[in-house]
């Protein structure tokens, strides 16, 4: 017995292992956010830091669903909109300051968010998790479209189109903070972003956690474990409603609004194409996704107004040809460079790298030349100084032979990995 | 001294189909009880009725004395009743370990639990090393489920089903598609892992048949035509003329 459990202790992960693989990542979370501030970061990159650490919530508590259930949700921003529909609710109790709500700092908004994303998931939960698959999927895009439409119907609850507003600096403060000034708002940010990670990360390794990857990968051998797999799925299930209301919280304080918009399909088809593209396989690949997203969403929009063509483009491409998105690549390489493998396939990253820019090239000329010709104002695409307009036969050289000779590469570049 | 499992007069039709006809089946404590019978003769149908998958179209099923039938599979396993599956039915993309964790974990009082670290839970951990142990996987405890040969799937489906420490085991053809030295390692795993249990099996190989069983049981088209000893079974007409022919005369 003795050496048996020995022999199961090289098993486990040991103590050291542990450390290094679950607490240093979280400690250099915690360290990346205090750091941050050291660098001045400007008012508006400060506020896409707050919205990038809002969206990292939303994203995994995406991800108890999508990756780590297997419920494909197409309605999860009705949770992060009650969630924060109740949150300024709250603020504006707080800014009035009767009674108990005189003494609720605005700080603790994401934990009253949180709350209010459970119930909401508890009841909407309730039918909707005695299914899974399709039928699951299908009623979450109802239920979304249902809440959607009831926000621009109650006025005095969602406040119509105009959406609640609320007031940060209202109530006492809490260490000190009177969250006025957006650098004052990173911390709050901060602190329930490392709160969110946390949550999410310690639900993972309950037995809960472990049971909802069961039911994921094979629902019906969790009924002869003694689990019934709609309990599985419902107890998930307002775990993430909870986790995604935390965000709703953390957005009520950071933008003092909310819109009947944010419970609509819109926010939750981003928050589905962010969780997939940052990898839905591994814990933190919702996290990337998060940060990627949310800056291409804020910063792409500057360069082109076809920035959301490329986001759709991203996603499909991804679904295609990596399924497990950007925490796919970057641990991929990683694990490679471990291995030493480098050696082996530093030409064929290369001829793939080449193909990918040069695919870009022409499917960036395509887009960019195509829509202001549909505008019809007789703009023209000018990169670096070239003149592409529609009778440039250059258009139509950068337009074409980039695309195929990238595929080519492309091609070329997978069989030589396939060797 | 109550059976372990009782069935009496079980019927289930599939629309006018009717696969199951009349069935009546006591199984005693810690007997080794097998069911035979050619293709189609009902015996998967028969496991999924026990085991709570399919409801019963009339009769009734009692394990230990408590009426099972009608209830579902989750509250049959906890009463004590564990089966495995003809194709493996196991949880693909985790590990050996967390299956068979899943597998130990209700048994050991962990229901739903959402405020524990399973890391932590020292006695799960042991009853996991413990039946990984038994069945040989322990060196691939940490291997995906998924990137299992074929054997040690069929394996690690027997490990998940008597995980969770159930006194009535059912399996289900658990050596189909094995070759011979792997077949004789399942038995003895079988005959392991049933010491001081009741099992039903459901087997095609009729070496491991008359190997491992104390009674047989032979159903042909949605009855059993025969019940008894391994002696007895080999000398019945009836199940000579119905299945066995010369198979029989082989294993003898």
């Amino acid at each position: 017995m003795t050496d048996m459990t020995a022999t199961y202790a090289g098993l486990e992960p040991t103590r050291a292992e542990k450390f290094r693989q679950r607490t240093v990542p979280l400690i250099l979370f915690a360290l990346v956010l205090l750091v941050i501030p050291l660098f001045n970061p400007s008012r508006s990159m400060i506020t896409l830091l707050n919205h990038m650490g809002i969206t990292i919530v939303f994203a995994l508590s995406y991800n108890m669903l999508l990756g780590r259930a297997g419920l494909l949700s197409f309605g999860h921003a009705v949770y992060m909109g009650l969630g924060g529909y109740f949150a300024v609710h709250v603020m504006n109790w707080v800014a009035e300051g009767t009674g108990f709500w005189g003494a609720v700092p605005i700080f603790s908004m994401p934990a009253f968010g949180f709350g209010a994303g459970a119930l909401a998931g508890a009841i909407i939960g309730w039918p909707s998790c005695r299914r899974s698959g399709t039928p699951f999927a299908m009623i979450s895009l109802g239920v979304a479209e249902l809440v959607a439409a009831a926000g621009f119907m109650f006025d005095s609850l969602f406040g119509g189109e105009m959406g609640v507003s609320a007031d940060r600096m209202a109530g006492p403060e809490f260490l000190g903070l009177s969250l006025g000034p957006v650098d004052e708002v990173y911390w709050f940010i901060a602190f329930w972003t490392f709160i969110g990670v946390l949550g999410t990360y310690a639900f993972t390794r309950t037995p809960l956690g472990k049971l909802s990857e069961a039911t994921r990968d094979n629902a019906e051998r969790v009924q002869f474990v003694g689990y019934n797999p709609q309990r599985v799925r419902y107890l998930v299930f307002i775990f993430a409603g909870a986790f995604a209301g935390m965000a709703g919280g953390m957005s009520a304080v950071q933008d003092e609004i909310f819109t009947p918009e944010s419970l609509s399909l819109v926010p939750s088809g981003a928050i589905l194409i962010a969780t997939y593209v940052g990898g839905i396989r591994y814990f933190t690949g919702p996290i990337m996704g998060a940060i990627v997203m949310t800056y291409m969403g804020s910063n792409l929009s500057d360069y082109t107004v076809g920035w959301l063509l490329y986001l759709g483009l991203m996603f499909v491409g991804v679904v295609m040809f990596l399924p497990n998105g950007i925490a796919g690549i970057v641990y991929g390489t990683a694990d490679t460079l471990r291995a030493g493998r480098l050696g082996e396939v530093w030409q064929s990253w290369l001829l793939r790298l080449a193909g990918l820019v040069l695919i870009a090239v022409s499917v960036i000329t395509i887009i960019e030349v195509a829509f202001r010709w549909s505008d019809g104002y007789g703009e023209v695409f000018e990169p670096f100084g070239l003149s592409l307009a529609t009778t440039n036969p250059l258009t139509w050289i950068l337009g074409v032979l980039p695309l195929v000779l990238g595929v080519v590469l492309v091609l070329k570049a997978a069989k030589g990995e396939s060797k | 001294m109550t059976a372990a499992l009782d069935i009496t007069d079980l019927h289930k039709s599939f629309g006018p189909a009717k696969i199951i006809q009349g069935v009546n089946l006591s199984v005693a404590k810690g007997e080794r009880h097998a069911i035979i019978g050619p293709n189609g003769a009902g015996k998967s149908t028969l496991f999924n009725l026990i085991s709570g998958r399919f409801l019963p179209s009339s009769g009734e099923v009692r394990l230990n004395g408590a009426l099972i039938s009608g209830k579902k599979p989750f509250e049959i396993n906890r009463m004590g009743l564990s089966r495995s599956f003809q194709v493996s039915n196991i949880f693909t993309n985790m590990t050996v370990r967390e299956n068979v964790r899943c597998g130990v974990l209700h048994s050991m009082g962990y229901g739903y639990s959402f405020w524990r670290n399973i890391g932590n839970l020292r006695e799960v951990s042991e009853k996991t090393a413990h039946i990984l142990n038994e069945v040989g996987l322990l060196e691939k405890g940490n291997t995906p489920a998924a990137l299992l040969p074929y054997a040690d799937q069929r394996t690690l489906e027997i490990a998940i089903t008597i995980a969770g420490g159930a006194e009535v085991i059912l399996l289900d053809e658990p050596t189909a598609g094995m070759s011979h030295s792997e077949t004789d390692r399942a038995v003895a795993l079988i005959e392991k892992a049933s010491k001081g249990k009741t099992l039903v099996i459901v087997e095609h190989d009729m070496g491991v048949v008359f190997n491992l069983a104390d009674r047989i049981s032979v159903l042909v088209y949605g009855e059993i035509i025969a019940t008894g000893t391994p002696e007895q079974i080999r000398g019945d007409a009836r199940v000579r003329e119905a299945y066995l022919g010369e198979e029989a005369e082989d294993a003898a």
